[in-house]
């Protein structure tokens, strides 16, 4: 049951990531790819009525998470607390700047609003990746199970490292840089003209920026956290998932070359899935890893919940996320193919 | 084993720091979730109090096939569009705190509340947020019956939403169906039980009844001002009409019956909360019921009162001659602290909530002698009214979280032992500052913003008709 748990929020954070990714690579590539107000406008509106969903995904997977391990939850976001108080604050401003755009009229106001929902989204995707990266190195936990992480301390991964080192940086630049590309290939299925032209030109030195990040990123992940290849070698066949995040990877570029903007974008899906599956089977069954030694690691077994919350969680869960593909299914494809120019609210 | 669990937990050894330190971090952290908490409830209470009054527009709309019901839910969609997403990014904090600021109780009871938290995320903001796109930017892809759906399930994942915030608090409130494991964590025993909490349905009722409250109010009261302005006529009676009749029903229902069921069902289990909300000190056969008053924690009575005999008695018990338990039968660490803000909070709820029930009362009679229109002096009263709502349901809410105090689940962990011992009192005082600068801003621009909503006013149909054209 736990191994199931493990897995399910696994896929929430993995859906969370495909769907809010493109929303945050939008925000952080519109200043570049749309450049007067009519483009602003296409764009804004290609994620206009699904942000806010995608968001919710985020909210869906910490609360599943907070039930199924509460420890967890406890521990790390207490831990986390100055980085996460910052993520607060980021998404703050990029929902009210998203949406205050469509109410506000004035040029210089808008410019400023604009400037602020790209460096929010660009920001913030560097958070999230940090983030991760975070959780694969390790963190120093104390023997209660809990710990404080400064911002930063020497960049270095070590016993106590601090929110921010070289590793984590890495963490953040990839993740910047791929849901970039991410958010480029969703606008290249969405918009048309101008916009549409300038986001295929640039996908390609998103792409190559991705495919050097993503190799660099494995040699240092073996060497922050050498015990992420235990799983790999133990079960060799699992090695197809670095298989598959490669094959996605040139996937995209194929595909976007050849004008097939849909499965580009379903294989740069696929890139984003597969190297958060990855990364939880390097970890797996460790849900946080003590710099402080292995056995202060936060494990499945000790943090799971009783037997009885989880099967009901079960229940429900089953039953809530179908009912969610439903609607999101609904409201995509209310909202498919490129965007229409309409005014919100009828 | 409640007892077990009791002494385990407040063995429980908390690290980091000597005890006046602690204290600091404790009263902190509590600080950043009240006031986040209390910015954030701001904006459902009206999100959900326009999502019930939308549907009826829609409804009408539907209906009679009258093109000014939709035009009037179209502009009351702008504000509430507005309102959600103050809505959505003042709630996310809310989820991360429990694990940010109070790690220790999350770690405890996360197995049991988590439930509903994510429950929350997975039923009600999925389907909301879905229809809501829909509702406010596929009106011209939808059909007029697809469209009224939409409305109507955005209505019902605001509400479940609802339910299920409340389900976590009624458990703080009123723990029901869990055990306690070796790990000395909560678990639950019965989900069924969890969920059906008396605590939760009572308060549950009574909380929707208050933002009916909010939602009516607001409606009426630009209704009002439209007609004071000497502007958009039809409209403006359509807001009066739909705003007063939802008042006159919720605002009569929060008192009875679900202000007066909650009040005895918590006399039963906080006695010693209603003996603080009514600043009853000591023991008494037929307690009166102080209207006004100070109360003075260290000399143990109301200064200034004003009381009408025996009538707390009767409101709890059914009887004058009931005996009512004051204070003085608990022991002094288990009184609510700051106890004044606890009386003053549920006075100025119940006061308001009589004076909601009277105006409205009042403007329902004027509407049906058709004399509303006319009468310049009920529409200031409607007008200025509005920002009251807010206060009452922050006041109520106020009212039930200090009077849980000084627990974090009431009787079986206390709150000092719940707080993040890692994240010191300064570190929170920092966000807490942060919080408060960046809510300044946002209640700024969100004043503006409804502000110019209101003063633009429901479109005429015809230049929403040239505007869908482009």
């Amino acid at each position: 049951m736990g191994v199931l748990w493990f897995w399910l929020v696994g896929c929430m954070i993995v859906a969370y990531v495909v769907l809010d990714g493109f929303d945050l690579g939008t925000g952080i590539l519109h200043l570049y790819v749309a450049q007067n107000e009519g483009e602003r406008r296409m764009v804004v509106q290609s994620i206009g009525p699904v942000w806010d969903g995608n968001e919710v995904w985020l909210l869906a997977g910490g609360g599943t998470l907070y039930f199924a391990f509460p420890w967890l939850y406890a521990s790390a976001f207490s831990g986390f607390y100055l980085p996460l108080m910052i993520v607060l604050w980021l998404l703050m401003v990029r929902g009210i700047t998203l949406e205050l755009r469509n109410h506000i009229e004035l040029g210089v106001w808008r410019a400023l609003l604009d400037g602020l929902f790209g460096l929010s989204s660009t920001l913030l995707a560097i958070f999230l990746g940090a983030a991760l990266a975070n959780v694969i190195r390790g963190v120093p936990l104390q023997a209660d199970g809990y710990f404080f992480l400064p911002l930063w301390t020497n960049w270095q991964p070590g016993v106590h490292p601090g929110v921010l080192d070289w590793y984590t940086v890495l963490g953040g630049l990839l993740a910047c840089a791929a849901l970039a590309m991410h958010g480029a290939l969703w606008l290249s299925v969405k918009t048309t003209g101008a916009v549409e032209s300038r986001v295929i030109r640039i996908v390609p030195v998103l792409w190559g920026s991705v495919a050097v990040l993503t190799l660099v990123s494995l040699p240092a992940t073996m060497r922050v956290q050498p015990a992420t290849l235990v799983n790999y070698n133990h079960y060799p066949i699992t090695y197809i998932i670095p298989l598959g995040v490669a094959l996605c990877l040139s996937g995209a570029l194929i595909f976007h070359r050849k004008r097939q903007a849909l499965r580009a974008f379903g294989c740069s899906s696929g890139y984003l899935a597969l190297m958060l599956v990855g990364a939880c089977w390097g970890l797996f069954p460790t849900l946080l890893p003590a710099t402080t030694g292995a056995d202060r690691s936060i494990r499945l077994e000790d943090a799971i919940s009783s037997p009885y919350t989880l099967h009901v969680g079960l229940l429900w869960w089953i039953f809530g996320i179908g009912l969610a593909a439903l609607y999101f299914s609904i409201s995509y494809w209310m909202f498919r193919g490129k965007v229409r120019s309409e005014s919100m609210h009828g | 084993m409640e007892t077990g669990c009791r002494s385990g937990l407040v063995v429980a050894s908390r690290g980091g720091g000597d005890e006046e330190s602690n204290m600091n971090a404790e009263v902190m952290h509590r600080i950043q979730f009240a006031f986040t908490v209390t910015f954030h409830y701001l904006f459902p209470q009206l999100t959900m109090g326009l999502a019930l009054l939308i549907v009826v527009l829609k409804t009408v709309a539907l209906r009679t096939g009258d093109e000014h019901w939709n035009q009037a839910a179209r502009f009351w969609a702008r504000i509430f569009g507005i309102n959600f997403v103050f809505g959505v990014v003042t709630g996310i904090p809310m989820e991360f705190e429990f694990g940010t600021n109070w790690a220790q109780f999350s770690r405890m009871t996360g197995g049991v509340i988590g439930q509903p938290l994510a429950m929350e995320g997975t039923f009600s903001f999925f389907l909301e947020s879905a229809f809501l796109g829909l509702f406010l930017y596929g009106e011209k892809r939808l059909s007029r019956v697809w469209h009224w759906l939409s409305a109507v399930l955005v209505f019902l994942g605001s509400w479940l939403s609802g339910y299920f915030i409340i389900v976590t608090d009624a458990w703080m409130q009123h723990p029901v169906a869990y055990q306690i494991n070796g790990r000395g964590q909560f678990e639950i025993t019965s989900f069924v039980g969890l969920l059906t909490n008396p605590w939760a349905i009572l308060q549950y009722m009574h909380n929707m009844c208050g933002a009916v409250i909010t939602g009516a109010f607001v409606m009426a009261a630009t209704g009002a001002f439209y007609l004071l302005e000497d502007r958009w006529h039809g409209f403006a009676r359509i807001y009066l009409r739909v705003g007063i009749v939802a008042g006159v029903l919720a605002s009569i229902a929060i008192i009875f019956p679900t202000g007066d069921l909650h009040g005895k069902y918590l006399a039963r289990h906080q006695p010693a909360s209603i003996a603080a909300m009514e600043g009853l000190f000591h023991t008494e056969k037929g307690a009166g019921l102080v209207l006004m008053g100070q109360p003075d924690e260290n000399t143990g009575q109301i200064d200034n009162p004003i009381v009408v005999n025996s009538v707390l008695s009767f409101l709890i018990y059914g009887t004058t001659k009931a005996e009512v338990t004051g204070l003085d039968a608990f022991p002094r660490d288990q009184w609510p602290t700051t106890l004044p803000l606890l009386f003053y909070a549920y006075h100025i709820m119940a006061g308001l909530g009589t004076y909601f029930a009277a105006v409205m009362m009042l403007a329902a009679f004027l509407l049906w002698r058709d004399k509303l229109w006319t009468s310049r002096w009920m529409l200031w009263a409607l007008l200025l009214s509005f920002p009251l709502p807010y206060i009452a349901n922050t006041a109520g809410w106020m009212t039930a979280e200090i009077g849980r105090q000084p627990w974090l689940v009431y009787g079986l962990m206390r709150t000092g032992l719940g707080f993040s011992a890692t994240v010191s009192a300064s570190n929170t005082l920092f966000t807490l500052l942060g919080f408060m600068g960046m809510y300044a801003l946002l209640a700024i621009l969100f004043v503006v913003l409804i502000y110019r909503e209101i003063s633009n006013g429901p479109t005429p149909v015809s230049t929403t008709q040239n505007a869908l054209a482009h």
